[in-house]
C-alpha cells in the first residue's frame, strides 16, 4: 500500500434505507492518486458505498448512515461539515451519461461558475479548454462548443461529464460504472482517460467488468452480500493480488465467474 | 397436440376483441367530433343571418348606400348631420369632439346611428336565412311593410370595438373583452408565482413522509375540484368585503373618479379567478417539476451546487415549458368562468372600459349570459357573436400552450 497519507478512509460504515440494512461495517482506505475498483455482485451495496463518500445519499429520503468517512482527517458526516462543499471536492461521474441540456461549453462552465468563479471570460474559456483536454474530448468538440451537449455520442457525453467533474478541481473522482453504457471502443477510451487522470486525482470506480477492474485499477475491493442481502466488504488489496491470489474463496469464486 | 398448437386457437377471438375495441374508440371519438361540430354550428348559425330592419329614414331616400357610406366626402356627411339633427344634439356632439375633426368613419357611423336610426325588428339564423330567403322576405313584407330585409354579420369588427349598449345595433363587446383580459391577466399574475412557489416547496423541500405535507397535497388535489361558485363566495368574503380598502383602491387613493365600486372591482374578480386556478397551476407545475429527471439534479448536486442553484438553474428552466402550458390551460378555464364573477359582483351593464385594477368590470361570459337572458331575439344573435369572440380568445390561449409545448419538445431530449 502507498506510503503517503490516504486520500480517504471509511471506518465502520453502515447504511440503512429505512429498515433495510444495505451495507454493514465497511472499513476501507483509498490510497492517494491511485485507482481503486469496487467490484461485487449486483445489489451488494457498491453504489451505496460510493454515494456515501460524497454525501449523495443525503438526497434520498429515509437513508441513515453510521460510521465515519474521513477526508483530510475530517469526518464528512460531522455536523459542521457542509455537504455542498464535500461534493465540490469529491466529484462524481454516473453510470448513464447525464450532460445538462445546455451547450458543451456551458456543461463545463456551469460547475465552475456556481462555485463562485470570479474570473474573466478568457480565464473561464481557458478553464473549459483545460477540462475538455483533460477529459480527452477537446479535439472532438473544439469547433462546436456551443452545440448542445446532448448532440454528442454516448462515449463523448460520458467524457463531457468527466470534463464537467474535473473542471471544478475535485480531489477525488467517484465513478459508478462509467463505461457500462458504452461500446468497447468508447470503454477503452474512458479507461485510458482514467489512467491519465490518476496522475492528478484519486479515483474510485465501481465496475461490473472484471477485465476493466484488472486493466485499470491499482487496488480492488470486493463486496458481497450475506443471507439478509446486507452488503459487506469481503476483501481488499492490490488488484494484482486480488486477481491472481485472492485470500478469500468467495473472491476467487466471483472473479473466476463461479458466483453472482 | 404440440405446445405451439396450444397457443393458436384463441387468436381469431383476440383479433375480434381488438376490432371491437377499435370500433368503440372510433365511435367515442366520432361522438366527440359530432358534439363539437354541433356547438360550432349553433354559434355560427346565430352569429350571421337575415334581419328585418326598420329605418327612421331609409338610406335610399337620401340617395345613400350603406356599403359605401364611409367613402362619401366628410362635408357631405356633416351636411347630412346638420340637416337632420336638432341644434341641441349637434351641440352635444360638437362638445364631445368637434365634427370637423372627426374622421369619415366616425361621421358615417353618426349618420347611421342618429339620422337613419335602424332598428332590428326580427332576425333569422344563418341556415334558415340561406334556405328560405324568399319566404323570409315575403313574411317581412307582410308583417312589417316598412322594414327592409338585410344580411347581418353580428360578429364583425365594429362589434368587437364598441362598448356595451342597450341598442342591439350599436352594442359591442369591447368592454367585456377588456374586462376578460384584465381578469385573466390578474389571475395569471397571482396564480403563476404562487403556484410555482408552492409546487417547488412541495416537490423539492417538503418531505413526503411527513403527515402534514401529505395532508397539504391531498387538500390541493381536492381544491382543484371545488365548484367555482364556492370560490366566488370565498372571493366575495375575502376580496370584496374583508379587503375592500385594498381591492377598491381606497387605500391607495386610487378610486377612479366618480365610481365607487365598493371592492367589486376587476382586481377582486381577477384575484378570485387566481385562487380558482391556483390548485390546478400547482398540480401542473408539480408534474412539470417531477418530470425533470433525477439524473439531471444529481449531476448538478455532484458538482457542489446548492439546492437553490439546482432548482434555479436546472429544475425550473427544464420545467418551464410544462409549467407554462399547464398555467395557460388553467387560465383558459378562468376565461370561461361566469359564476364566481357574478358572486364577486361583475357588472351586467357597463359601457366604460376597465382602466385600472380598481375599475368596475364585466367579462365576456357574463355579457353572453346577460344577452341570452333578454327576451328580444336579436340579443341571441349578439350572444352568439360574443361566443365567437370568447372562443377565439380560448383558441389563442390554447394555441399558445400547444406552441410552447411543441417548441420545448423540439429543444430538449434526455
Ligand atoms: N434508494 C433506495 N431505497 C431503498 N433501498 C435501496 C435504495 N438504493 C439501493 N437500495 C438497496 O440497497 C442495496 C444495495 O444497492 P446498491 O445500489 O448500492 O447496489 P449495487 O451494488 O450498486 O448494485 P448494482 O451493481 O446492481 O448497481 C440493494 O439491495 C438495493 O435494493
Ligand atoms: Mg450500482
Amino acid at each position: 500500500m502507498s506510503d503517503a497519507a490516504p486520500a480517504l478512509e471509511i471506518r465502520n460504515l453502515n447504511v440503512y434505507y429505512g429498515d433495510f440494512h444495505a451495507v454493514r461495517d465497511v472499513s476501507l482506505t483509498f490510497p492517494r492518486n491511485k485507482i481503486t475498483a469496487i467490484i461485487g455482485p449486483s445489489g451488494c451495496g457498491k453504489s451505496t458505498v460510493l454515494r456515501s463518500i460524497n454525501r449523495m445519499n443525503d438526497l434520498i429520503p429515509n437513508v441513515r448512515i453510521e460510521g465515519q468517512v474521513l477526508f483530510e482527517g475530517k469526518n464528512i458526516y460531522d455536523p459542521d461539515v457542509d455537504p455542498v462543499e464535500v461534493r465540490r471536492r469529491i466529484g462524481m461521474v454516473f453510470q448513464k451519461p447525464n450532460p445538462f441540456p445546455k451547450s458543451i461549453y456551458e456543461n463545463v462552465a456551469w460547475g465552475v461558475r456556481i462555485n463562485g468563479f470570479r474570473g474573466s471570460k478568457a480565464e473561464l474559456d481557458a478553464l473549459v479548454e483545460e477540462a475538455l483536454r483533460g477529459a480527452a474530448l477537446w479535439d472532438e468538440v473544439k469547433d462546436k462548443l456551443h452545440q448542445s451537449g446532448l448532440s454528442l455520442s454516448g462515449g463523448q457525453q460520458q467524457r463531457l461529464c468527466i470534463a464537467r467533474a474535473i473542471a471544478v478541481r475535485p480531489e477525488i473522482i467517484l465513478m459508478d460504472e462509467p463505461a457500462s453504457a458504452l461500446d468497447p471502443i468508447a470503454t477503452l477510451r474512458i479507461e485510458d482517460l482514467m489512467r491519465d487522470l490518476a496522475r492528478e486525482y484519486t479515483i474510485i470506480v465501481v465496475t461490473h467488468n472484471m477485465q476493466q477492474a484488472a486493466r485499470v485499477s491499482d487496488y480492488t475491493a470486493f463486496f458481497s452480500t450475506d443471507e439478509t442481502r446486507t452488503g459487506h466488504l469481503v476483501e481488499f488489496g492490490p488488484t494484482e493480488q486480488i486477481f491472481t491470489n485472492p485470500k478469500d474463496p468467495r473472491t476467487e469464486a466471483y472473479i473466476t465467474g463461479r458466483f453472482g | 397436440m404440440n405446445a405451439a398448437a396450444r397457443f393458436h386457437p384463441n387468436l381469431p377471438a383476440r383479433h375480434r376483441r381488438a376490432r371491437w375495441g377499435l370500433v368503440l374508440f372510433q365511435s367515442a371519438t366520432l361522438f366527440g367530433i359530432v358534439v363539437l361540430m354541433a356547438l360550432l354550428y349553433n354559434i355560427v348559425n346565430g352569429a350571421f343571418g337575415l334581419a328585418a330592419v326598420r329605418y327612421r329614414i331609409y338610406p335610399g331616400d337620401l340617395g345613400l348606400d350603406l356599403t359605401t357610406i364611409t367613402a362619401l366626402p366628410p362635408e357631405q356627411l356633416r351636411g347630412l348631420l346638420a340637416a337632420y339633427l336638432s341644434p341641441g344634439q349637434l351641440r352635444t356632439l360638437e362638445r364631445e369632439k368637434p365634427l370637423d375633426q372627426r374622421s369619415a368613419d366616425e361621421l358615417a357611423r353618426l349618420v347611421v346611428e342618429r339620422v337613419l336610426r335602424p332598428k332590428v325588428l326580427d332576425t333569422w339564423p344563418l341556415v334558415p336565412s340561406l334556405l328560405h330567403t324568399r319566404e323570409i322576405v315575403a313574411e317581412v313584407q307582410q308583417k312589417y311593410p316598412d322594414a327592409e330585409v338585410r344580411w347581418m354579420a353580428w360578429f364583425n369588427q365594429r362589434f368587437l370595438s364598441r362598448p356595451q349598449s342597450s341598442d342591439p345595433i350599436r352594442a359591442g363587446v369591447r368592454t367585456a373583452i377588456l374586462g376578460s383580459l384584465w381578469l385573466v391577466g390578474i389571475a395569471a399574475l397571482t396564480a403563476l408565482p404562487l403556484g410555482v412557489a408552492a409546487a417547488i416547496y412541495l416537490e423539492e423541500y417538503a418531505r413526503r413522509d411527513r403527515w402534514f405535507n401529505r395532508l397539504i397535497q391531498t387538500n390541493i388535489n381536492n381544491l382543484a375540484g371545488v365548484p367555482s361558485i364556492i370560490y366566488g363566495i370565498l372571493g366575495l368574503a375575502i376580496f370584496v368585503r374583508a379587503l375592500e380598502p385594498v381591492t377598491s383602491g381606497a387605500l391607495f387613493g386610487a378610486v377612479p373618479e366618480g365610481v365607487t365600486a365598493n371592492g367589486r372591482t376587476v382586481l377582486s374578480g381577477g384575484l378570485t379567478l387566481g385562487l380558482l386556478v391556483l390548485p390546478i397551476v400547482i398540480i401542473n407545475a408539480q408534474e412539470a417539476i417531477r418530470a425533470v429527471p433525477a439524473s439531471l439534479r444529481e449531476a448538478a448536486y455532484a458538482l457542489g451546487a446548492t439546492k437553490w442553484q439546482v432548482i434555479w438553474h436546472h429544475v425550473l428552466p427544464n420545467a418551464l415549458a410544462g409549467i407554462m402550458t399547464g398555467t395557460i390551460l388553467a387560465l383558459s378555464r378562468a376565461l370561461g368562468e361566469t359564476a364566481p364573477l357574478v358572486v364577486v359582483g361583475a357588472s351586467t351593464f357597463i359601457t366604460f372600459d376597465p382602466t385600472s385594477p380598481f375599475s368596475k368590470f364585466t367579462a365576456l361570459p357574463i355579457q353572453i349570459y346577460q344577452w341570452t337572458a333578454r327576451p328580444q331575439p336579436v340579443f341571441r344573435n349578439l350572444a352568439a357573436a360574443a361566443s365567437i369572440a370568447l372562443l377565439v380568445m380560448l383558441f389563442v390561449l390554447n394555441g399558445t400552450a400547444v406552441y410552447i409545448r411543441y417548441r420545448a419538445r423540439r429543444s430538449q431530449r434526455w
